[in-house]
């Protein structure tokens, strides 16, 4: 019991001072997530939409692969991209391999389908009366998806939202194909990995209080652009 | 009808839990299996060495013997919080401070072998032939001048290995502050053994390593061993039973029965031959009769610990 107290007090101490390595590590986390969501989004928001607008033999099964690849576990996403980014994998001449762009590779393909599901439930959320007025009202089919993709941006950035929290807090595709380098791909959760394993429990838990802030406040803002605040 | 069929599958699930609560209580009970928990460095993880041993251990005895496996700091960290009943690590600095600190009660030296520095084929900083130090300031000099083409991928996990490493930077005359804040030529991984090697072979870098995990990976990597010779180069494994006078859960009694094991005939015969059949040539050296060539005195190599000893620490 004493060593949680003791190392939250010092966690709390290296937060506020701004102990170079946590920064560092929480900022490189942050851009690493940021580039996988921002690929992620400009992928998944207009699959979504392709899905959503049109009807093709098969829409229902496509959807319900999406919804299942939601919970697609972070370490066969990263055997994947390991397999494929490997030396003697297909791109493997690019040496992506334990880079922080092979990361960002492996998370994006993580949080497409999330992303690419909640856009989809995001769309169908608009009531037909939107697009009916909109046609009524002589709009042209695509004049229509804009009107629809406007009414449902809040609920499309809660999807962007969540896949950046997913992006950030996952560590299968940051150990396997990040490799925890120091300076280079270690990002939050594989430094808590490591220093929990290596005892220095005060540093892991610095960087665990603000990994689960930052969730704090993806939430938050989920519920924001939701407009409920509180709820 | 759909209610009904969740509530039923509800029941069956319940009832399947508390059966296997059951079940698992009932193996418990039989016969009372006592616990060795081991804390071990990689390479002897990585290799399956340990694996051989300990079927060996619990055919013996009616105990049931669990592993976790890191580098040699993160093994005797383990060992300190008590999370640990017997270590079997290689820094000997680090195991007499662990004795010294009242954490450990005897030091046995049971096997051995040598580190190797790695690297590609092509050896692109040209280091082949070279002494261990020399081969370290030319790595290094090149990495800064070409880090595209140089690299140096180091454990950098408070290991047994990390810790060799830095005792041959400070050989070759140059101060390991400066080495992780020179550039990324110099790539600190903070994993284990194998997967370190992977990395380095990924990256078409240089690393320093074991013989026997070197052996146990070779198949499935790029690299070749290029500077092989040098005294500064052995590797000595030792075994530490944890002292039941600080912490008195631990399993002295097993820890020492583990001990014998490894330094009996059986033991050592296993550790000189293992890997013959797999890879066609022994992984590691067995530490009879070698005493002297890895500075283990006496009581310290090869030697069944005394038979009351647990309980002469313990009072």
């Amino acid at each position: 019991m004493d060593e949680i107290g003791a190392g939250f007090v010092r966690a709390i101490e290296l937060i506020l001072n701004l102990d170079p390595a946590v920064v560092e590590i929480t900022v490189r986390s942050l851009l690493i997530a940021l580039a996988s969501t921002t690929i992620a989004a400009a992928i998944a928001v207009p699959i979504g939409g392709l899905i959503h607008f049109h009807n093709f033999w098969g829409k229902r099964a496509a959807i319900n692969v999406i919804q299942t690849l939601y919970s697609l576990p972070t370490v066969t996403v990263g055997l994947l991209v390991f397999l494929l980014l490997s030396r003697s994998g297909p791109l493997g001449g690019f040496g992506l391999l334990f880079t922080p762009a092979g990361m960002v590779i492996g998370q994006t393909i993580l949080i497409v389908p999330i992303m690419t599901g909640l856009t989809i439930a995001a769309l169908s959320g608009i009531a037909d009366q939107v697009r009916d007025s909109a046609v009524s009202l002589g709009a042209s089919k695509y004049q229509a998806i804009f009107t629809i993709m406007g009414e449902a941006r809040a609920a499309m950035m809660a999807a962007v939202l969540l896949g950046f929290g997913r992006a950030l807090s996952e560590v299968g595709v940051a150990m396997m194909i990040g490799g925890n380098i120091r300076g280079y791909t270690r990002v939050l959760t594989t430094a808590i990995a490591l220093e929990t394993s290596r005892g220095d429990i005060e540093f892991s838990m610095a960087l665990g209080i603000i990994l689960v802030s930052i969730s704090l406040i993806v939430n938050l803002l989920v519920n924001r652009v939701q407009g409920r605040w509180w709820a | 009808m759909k209610g009904i069929n969740h509530k039923i599958s509800g029941l069956v699930l319940i009832a399947a839990l508390l059966c296997t609560a059951t079940s698992a209580e009932e193996g418990a009970g039989v016969g009372e299996k006592e616990l060795l928990r081991i804390s071990t460095t990689t390479s002897l993880y990585d290799t399956l060495l340990l694996d051989e041993i300990e079927d060996i251990f619990e055919d013996m005895y009616n105990v049931d013997v669990r592993t976790v496996s890191g580098g040699t700091g993160i093994a005797i960290e383990r060992a300190v919080r008590g999370e640990a009943d017997l270590i079997l690590v290689h820094d000997v600095v680090r195991e007499r401070k662990f004795i010294d600190d009242g954490y450990g009660i005897s030091r046995t030296c049971f096997a051995y072998n040598y580190f190797i520095i790695v690297g590609p084929q092509d050896d692109p900083a040209g280091i082949v032939g070279m002494e261990p130090s020399e081969a370290m300031r030319t790595i290094m000099a090149q990495g800064m001048e070409n880090p595209d083409q140089v690299k140096f991928v180091s454990r950098g996990d408070d290991s047994g290995t990390h810790a060799r490493e830095k005792i041959l930077w400070d050989r070759a005359g140059i101060d390991y502050a400066e080495v992780t804040t020179s550039n990324l030529w110099y790539r600190e991984a903070g994993q284990g053994m194998g997967p370190t090697l992977r990395m380095t072979s990924e990256m078409e870098a240089y690393t320093l390593c074991d013989t026997s995990t070197f052996a146990a990976y070779r198949s499935d990597l790029d690299l070749v061993p290029l500077i092989e010779e040098g005294d500064v180069l052995l590797n000595v494994y030792a075994a530490i039973p944890v002292s039941p006078a600080v912490h008195p859960a631990v399993n002295c009694e097993m820890a020492a029965k583990f001990v014998d094991l490894l330094v009996s005939e059986e033991g050592q015969d296993l550790i000189a031959e293992y890997g013959t059949d797999t890879i066609g040539r022994p992984l590691f050296k067995a530490a009879r009769g070698n005493c002297d060539l890895i500075g283990c005195d006496g009581d310290e190599c090869v030697t069944p610990l005394p038979e009351d000893l647990c309980i002469l620490v313990a009072a």
